[in-house]
């Protein structure tokens, strides 16, 4: 590889993991999720993870594969099935904690920590009871002649972000093409360096990015960037606009695989116990 | 079966009650996001601005703001309700802009509610124990913010005891009393909770002491009915008005231009 490149595969990725990090995963519901990282994160033997997320079935696959110590979260959601099933399960059976949050506590939680500021205040999360059951949260009294009382969100302390992005260069600058870039952006820059690690539908010359979309979506540039997997496909089954839809025939599988440990055992059998070479391979032929 | 009838005798559903009175809490708005979540709310937030409160910014549900009055959208495709195709779009509004109009006060936002108490203060995180919840719901999503910086209002599209309850599970969006202790006129200035829209009625808060009243009645629904299927002490004027019919104007709208597949049956009935 010449200077700067990062490419990498999965399970490469994997091996830069270790069991009780922290780790931010991109995109928001079911929609340009790292899958193929979280398929092969699935695979290895990490474990006791914390997650945040913008949860669609990133965070119900882990939660299934028992890899999920903690969840930071705001919601889970599958879009097109307005509750993650199997999410539901982990938390109604007590295998995970929480520390549940507003979705602008994440993003102010995510700044701080790009910031390297200990905490941001907001007026976000005063009078509910995130209070209670989130113990990291504090208040703190402005120091100014208003002297009120506001909410500190504290930076998080993460060992990792992953993300998907539409197209990037074998450096790991990156665009996306879709409507909404979601938090992506601010999860890489929350990582420490070592950590940043995305996968692209496509890898392209540098000198091509600014042709494959508008210069307003190069929002990911190297500096944020530590390691780029090839990841045609790799969304699946989430959406990933304009590349493709959600698969929600697949979608409905998965989610009716939490009915019992039996469907699960048979759902993971079927599509996860496998390479993801044999899984993209398995999908484009089902 | 029509619940009322306009003065020249065309039937008028109960669904199209529910969005004149959800587009009735945007009144006086202005030039802000009206941000309905949900079918009614979202038929009622574009009614208001086709008729009543023209500034009005509306958002196709996904990342822009949409200047002209579509349909409600089908389900999600690709090249559907994530393109641009057939929508005049104002604004690039991705999910992080959102906080731009909540923290600084330019928005209304209608919630749904799967508990909520006569403060108002609103659950759809978890039903039970948080820590290990009987059923998960959706999490705090952003109630917590939305409450205490931006107008709220909520829709209920089922009236009954368990979504009216005595006491709520988990405190997502903050209500009157927990507001009040905070300071109305300190750390709880930006709160608002203007009303509740169900299937049977409009609620508001027009008490000495921000308990929910009862405003109106939708046209068929007796105040027994409203009171049974609320398992606090709603406060109960002497005299209840009946909700506002849609103008024929109105109805034309509903009907012809903004859910003529009538997807609004499917959420309320008759």
């Amino acid at each position: 590889m010449s200077v700067g490149e990062k490419l990498l595969g999965e399970e490469d990725v994997v091996g830069e993991l270790r069991s009780g990090m922290t780790i931010a995963i991109g995109g928001w519901g079911s929609r340009r999720k790292p899958m193929s990282i979280v398929r092969a994160i699935l695979r290895s033997d990490l474990t006791d993870l914390t997650v945040l997320s913008h949860g669609g079935p990133d965070l119900g696959l882990l939660c299934a594969a028992g890899k999920v110590r903690k969840v930071i979260y705001a919601f889970a959601t599958l879009d097109t099935i307005p509750l993650e099933p199997h999410f539901r399960r982990a938390r109604e059976s007590g295998a995970i904690s929480d520390e549940p949050l507003d979705e602008g506590l994440v993003h102010l939680g995510l700044q701080a920590a790009a910031w390297r500021v200990p905490f941001l205040p907001t007026r976000v999360g005063l009078g509910s009871d995130l209070v209670r059951d989130n113990p990291s949260l504090r208040t703190v009294t402005s120091p100014f002649d208003d002297g009120e009382e506001l909410l500190a969100m504290p930076a998080f302390r993460l060992d990792a972000a992953l993300c998907h992005l539409n197209r990037s260069d074998a450096r790991g600058n990156a665009m996306f093409l879709g409507p909404d870039l979601y938090w992506d952006d601010l999860m890489l820059q929350a990582a420490p360096t070592g950590g940043r690690f995305i996968s692209t539908e496509r890898v392209v010359p540098t000198g091509q990015l600014a042709s494959e979309g508008c210069l307003h979506q190069l929002r990911i540039s190297r500096m944020m960037v530590d390691g780029v997997v090839a990841a045609p496909n790799g969304a699946h089954f989430t959406a990933c606009a304009p590349d493709y839809g959600r698969d929600e025939a697949f979608q409905k599988a998965y989610a009716a695989s939490a009915a019992s440990p039996e469907a699960w055992d048979a759902f993971r059998a079927e599509w996860l116990d496998l390479s993801e070479a044999d899984y993209q391979g398995k999908v484009a032929s089902s | 079966m029509s619940t009322g009838t306009t003065g020249t005798g065309v039937e008028i559903s109960r669904a199209e009650v529910c969005i004149v009175a959800m587009a009735e809490v945007f009144r006086g708005d202005g030039e802000i996001l009206a941000n309905p979540i949900g079918l009614i709310p979202v038929l009622g937030g574009r009614l208001a601005r086709a008729t009543f409160e023209p500034l009005l910014c509306c958002t196709d549900g996904e990342a822009r703001l949409i200047a002209d009055d579509v349909t409600f959208p089908g389900p999600e495709s690709p090249g559907g309700l994530t393109s641009g195709e057939g929508k005049t779009v104002e604004y690039w509004n991705p999910y992080r802009s959102m906080f731009d109009w909540v923290w600084s006060g330019r928005r209304h936002v209608v919630m749904g509610a799967t508990q909520i108490d006569r403060y108002a203060n609103q659950n759809f995180a978890a039903i039970g124990d948080y820590s290990q919840p009987k059923v998960q719901l959706l999490g705090y999503r952003g109630a917590p913010g939305n409450t205490l910086n931006c107008t709220t209002s909520y829709w209920v599209p089922k009236h009954g005891p368990r979504v009216f309850v005595e006491k709520v599970d988990t405190v997502t969006g903050v209500g009157w009393d927990r507001a009040t202790a905070l300071g109305l006129d300190g750390p709880a200035r930006f709160f608002e909770v203007r009303q509740v829209v169900s299937n049977l009625g409009v609620f508001d808060f027009a008490t000495p002491d921000h308990r929910m009243r009862l405003r109106s009645l939708h046209p068929g629904v007796t105040v027994d009915e409203v009171v049974a299927a609320t398992a606090f002490e709603l406060v109960v004027p002497d005299e209840v008005p009946e909700s506002r019919l849609p103008t024929p104007d109105e109805l034309e709208l509903i009907r012809e231009v903004l859910d003529p597949t009538n997807l609004r049956s499917t959420e309320v009935p008759g």
